[in-house]
C-alpha cells in the first residue's frame, strides 16, 4: 500500500522496511544473528560449482513492472550469446536493501543489481565487490558523469550502469496554460509563482516526507544550487562542517519556501504528494521522474511536465541534475567467480548490459526511467522522457542523492530525523545543524 | 507393613535415578537448557558484549569501552524521546487501555443487551496484528485523504493527525490501546465467569453495596488474571514496535526503543555497536519489570 511503485523507492533504501512482530528478545539477539548468520550461511555453501555458463544474479526488482522488464532483457541476452544464461534470484526490494551487507559477505550471486556513488564505493573499499575496469575500456556510449559514478575511491570501475531518472519540479502542463503560469527561471520567480498560486487557492508545492527520503530532494537542490555541486560532494563525504555558514544558508531558504509547501509533509507519503499534483489540488512539487508518473493514469501521462529545479546562485546556475543511477556489480565472494569460464561470462552479461540495446530492452516494458547510455534508441519515448535525456545529458555534474552520496549510517539514522525535525520546526536551525554536526563527528569518526 | 514402606523410602533415595532415568532426565531437561542458552542467554550477552564495541557488520570488531553509551545520552536526539514515549505507551495501556477492558468486561459479565455482539466487536481488533492495526490507523488519520479528517468535513486546516509529532503518539496509542481493550476484556471475562456466584451472594447478604462486592471480593479473586493482565501490559508497552514502523518507520515523534535498534543493526546502518547499546538499555528496564515480577509472585508463594 504505502509502496505501491516500490522500485521508485531507491533512493530512499531507508524507507518501507516490512517487518513482522519482533520481540525484545529478538531484538537482542540481532546483533548476535549478525555474528553468526554469515558464518553460518558461508559455511553451507557449496563448492565453486556451474558450467561457467550459467550467471547467477541477485535482483532487487520485486515489483511487477521492472520484473518483468528484466525478465526480458534477459532472454534478449541469452538470444544472442551462445549458450550463455542468466538466472535470475529476486527478492523483496526492502529486504534486499537490508541485508546488503550479509548477502556480500555471504553467498551473494555472481552479478547484483546496486546503486552507483557511494553506496557503491562503500562496498569496494570493504573488498567485496569485483573491479571491472577491463570491461570499462571496451564500454561506449557513456559519459564522464557516469564513470565517475562507477568509480571507487581507488580509481577503479566496479559498476555498470543501466539506468537513471533525474529528480525536477514537476507540473500539469494544462493547469499552467489555463492560469497563465509561466515556467520560473529563478528562486525569486519561483517563490513569486508559489505566491500567485496561493492567491489563486491552489497548494503551491505538494510536499511530503513521511518516507523519510523525498524531502532529501529539494534539500539536495537547494544546496547545490547554492553552494554547488563540489559543496554537496565534501558536505556529504564529511568534510565539511554543518554549522558552516553555507549549511545554514540553504535551511534559511528553504524555510523561506515552506509557507508555500503543503503543510504535514512529514504526515503525507509521496504518493499523497503526487496524487494532490494529479488531482489539481497542488501546483508543482519535487520529485522524481517516475514517482508522478505513476499517479497520473494512463490518459493524463501527456499531461506531466517538468522544469529544472530554479537558479539561486547564478555562479552555479542549473549545472548540478539529481539523477541517481542503478547498475550491476560483480560480487567479489561469489563461489562461481573463482572460476575463470564463469568470470569471463558474467562480465560477458555486463558487456552485454552496458550496449544502448540491452537498455531498450529493458526501457520497453518499463518506460519511468531512462537508459545511460547514449546508443539507446530513443525513438520510442515519451515527451517527458526525452526531455528528461536533455536536462540530464545538458548536465555538468549529476548527483545521485543524499542517502546514496553519503554513508548509509549518517543519512538513516541522522538525515531523516534532522529532516523531518526542520520540515516540524522551521525555526531552530542553529540546534538543528548543530545536532547534526555532533552526530555527524561520531559516525564518521567511527571507521 | 511399616518396615517395607521405610525400606522403600530408603531405596528411593538412592536407586530414584536409574541410568535411563538420567539419560531421559539429562535430555528433557538438557536440551530445553541448551536451547535457552544458544537461543536466549547467548545472543543477549552477545548484545553486551558488542555494546561496547564499534562494528558495521563488516571487518573489525574494534572496542570502544562506554563510547556508545556516552553517544546514546548525550548525542541522540532520538533516544530520550523513544525512552519516554516507552513509558508513556506503558502508563496509557496501564491505567487506561487496561481500567476501560475490565470494565467492558464487567458491564458484559453483568449481562446487558446484545452482550454477544459488543463481545465479538471488541474482540475482533485483538485477531488483527499491529501492523494491520497500524495501516488501519493510517487509513482513518491520514491527513490528506483519512476517514477521521473527512468526517469532521475540515478542508481548509485539516488537523496532522499522524504527521504532528506532539499529536501523533496519542492517536497511535487509540489505535494501539484499541487492540489492547479487547484482549484485556476477554481475559478477565473468562476470570468474571469462573467467579464463584456464591461468594457475591455471600457478600450481598452481609449486605455489602456492588461497588464493595466487586472491590473486596470479586476483584481479589481476580488475582491470577490480574498477573496476566499485568505481564501482558508491560510486554505489549515494551515490544511495541509494528503499528509505529506500518505508520511511519517509527520517526517523527513516534520514536520507541526498538525501533532504534532496528534502525541501527538492520538496514543498511549496520551501526551494530550502537544499537546493541540500545538493546541493552530496552533490556535493562524489561530487566527492572521482571525482576520486580518474579520477587512479588515469589513472595506471594510464601505468603500462601
Amino acid at each position: 500500500m504505502a509502496h505501491a511503485y516500490d522500485r521508485s523507492d531507491l533512493p530512499g533504501s531507508v524507507a518501507g522496511h516490512r517487518m513482522s512482530r519482533r520481540s525484545l528478545l529478538r531484538g537482542a539477539a540481532l546483533g548476535a544473528g549478525a555474528v553468526t548468520l554469515p558464518a553460518l550461511l558461508t559455511a553451507c555453501g557449496g563448492g565453486p560449482g556451474g558450467d561457467g555458463k550459467t550467471i547467477t544474479l541477485g535482483s532487487n526488482a520485486s515489483d511487477p513492472v521492472p520484473k518483468k522488464a528484466f525478465a526480458d532483457a534477459f532472454k534478449a541476452y541469452a538470444g544472442q550469446s551462445d549458450g550463455r544464461k542468466v538466472k535470475v534470484n529476486t527478492v523483496d526490494h526492502n529486504t534486499f536493501q537490508e541485508n546488503i551487507n550479509r548477502y556480500l559477505q555471504g553467498k551473494p550471486d555472481d552479478v547484483f543489481m546496486w546503486f552507483a556513488g557511494n553506496r557503491m564505493q562503500f562496498f569496494a573499499k570493504k573488498g567485496l565487490l569485483h573491479d571491472i575496469s577491463d570491461n570499462w575500456q571496451h564500454y561506449t556510449g557513456f559519459s564522464d558523469a557516469l564513470k565517475d559514478q562507477s568509480t571507487g575511491e581507488d580509481g577503479k570501475q566496479y559498476l555498470t550502469p543501466y539506468y537513471y531518472y533525474p529528480w525536477a519540479v514537476f507540473h500539469r502542463k494544462s493547469l499552467f496554460t489555463e492560469r497563465g503560469y509561466q515556467v520560473p527561471k529563478t528562486l525569486d520567480e519561483y517563490v513569486a509563482l508559489a505566491r500567485r498560486m496561493k492567491k489563486d487557492k491552489l497548494d503551491p508545492i505538494a510536499f511530503c516526507d513521511k518516507d523519510g527520503w523525498p524531502a532529501m530532494g529539494t534539500f539536495d537542490y537547494i544546496n547545490m544550487r547554492t553552494n554547488g555541486y563540489e559543496f554537496h560532494k565534501s558536505l556529504m563525504a564529511g568534510e565539511e562542517a554543518w554549522t558552516d555558514k553555507r549549511v545554514r544558508e540553504v535551511f534559511d531558504t528553504w524555510r523561506r519556501l515552506l509557507p508555500y509547501c503543503q503543510p504535514g509533509a512529514n504526515g503525507r507519503t509521496w504518493q499523497e504528494a503526487a496524487t494532490s499534483l494529479q488531482k489539481r489540488d497542488a501546483g508543482m512539487t519535487v520529485l522524481g521522474l517516475p514517482h508522478p508518473g505513476a499517479q497520473f493514469p494512463e490518459g493524463e501521462q501527456a499531461d506531466l511536465d517538468f522544469f529544472p529545479f530554479p537558479v539561486i546562485n547564478p555562479e552555479h546556475g542549473q549545472d548540478a541534475v539529481e539523477a541517481p543511477i542503478d547498475g550491476f556489480l560483480l560480487a567479489k565472494k561469489s563461489k562461481n567467480l573463482k572460476n575463470k569460464k564463469s568470470l569471463e561470462s558474467a562480465k560477458d552479461l555486463l558487456k552485454w548490459l552496458a550496449t544502448g540495446k540491452a537498455e531498450d530492452a529493458y526501457l520497453k516494458s518499463d518506460p519511468n526511467n531512462i537508459a545511460v547510455s547514449d546508443e539507446a534508441d530513443t525513438s520510442g519515448y515519451s515527451a517527458i522522457q526525452r526531455k528528461a535525456v536533455e536536462l540530464v545529458s545538458g548536465a555538468k555534474q549529476i548527483s545521485q542523492f543524499l542517502d546514496r552520496d553519503t554513508r548509509p549510517d549518517f543519512s538513516s539514522t541522522v538525515m531523516i530525523p534532522a529532516i523531518q525535525k526542520f520540515i516540524s520546526s522551521p525555526n531552530d536551525v542553529d540546534g538543528l545543524v548543530n545536532d547534526i554536526e555532533r552526530q555527524k563527528k561520531t559516525i564518521f569518526a567511527s571507521d | 507393613m511399616s518396615f517395607i514402606s521405610g525400606r522403600r523410602t530408603g531405596r528411593r533415595g538412592s536407586r530414584r535415578y536409574t541410568r535411563r532415568d538420567l539419560v531421559v532426565l539429562g535430555a528433557l531437561l538438557g536440551l530445553p537448557v541448551l536451547l535457552d542458552l544458544a537461543i536466549v542467554w547467548g545472543p543477549t550477552l552477545a548484545s553486551v558484549v558488542l555494546s561496547f564495541t564499534s562494528w558495521d557488520g563488516i571487518g573489525d570488531i574494534e572496542w570502544v569501552g562506554t563510547r556508545n553509551y556516552v553517544n546514546l545520552f548525550t548525542n541522540y536526539p532520538q533516544f530520550w524521546p523513544a525512552a519516554r514515549h516507552n513509558l508513556l505507551w506503558l502508563a496509557f495501556l496501564g491505567l487506561v487501555a487496561t481500567p476501560f477492558g475490565l470494565l467492558l468486561a464487567v458491564l458484559i459479565d453483568r449481562g446487558v443487551r446484545f452482550s454477544r455482539f459488543y463481545q465479538s466487536t471488541l474482540y475482533m481488533p485483538v485477531v488483527l496484528s499491529l501492523a494491520v492495526v497500524g495501516f488501519i490507523a493510517q487509513l482513518v488519520f491520514s491527513r490528506d485523504q483519512g476517514a477521521l479528517n473527512a468526517v469532521l468535513g475540515d478542508t481548509d486546516s485539516p488537523t496532522d493527525w499522524l504527521g504532528d509529532p506532539d499529536l501523533n503518539i496519542w492517536m497511535i496509542l487509540l489505535a494501539a490501546a484499541w487492540r489492547h481493550t479487547g484482549y484485556v476484556m476477554i481475559l478477565y471475562l473468562a476470570g468474571l465467569k469462573a467467579v464463584d456466584p456464591s461468594l457475591k451472594e455471600a457478600a450481598a447478604i452481609d449486605g455489602a453495596s456492588e461497588a464493595q462486592t466487586f472491590f473486596r471480593v470479586v476483584f481479589p479473586t481476580l488475582r491470577p488474571v490480574n498477573v496476566i493482565v499485568g505481564v501482558i501490559t508491560v510486554i505489549e508497552s515494551l515490544r511495541a514496535f509494528d503499528i509505529v514502523y506500518a505508520v511511519n518507520h517509527g520517526r517523527n515523534g513516534l520514536e520507541l526503543l526498538s525501533v532504534l535498534v532496528t534502525d541501527n543493526i538492520i538496514g543498511e546502518a549496520s551501526r551494530i555497536g550502537f544499537g546493541s547499546a540500545i538493546a541493552v538499555v530496552l533490556l535493562t528496564v524489561s530487566l527492572g519489570f521482571v525482576v520486580t515480577y518474579l520477587v512479588q509472585e515469589l513472595r506471594g508463594e510464601k505468603d500462601r
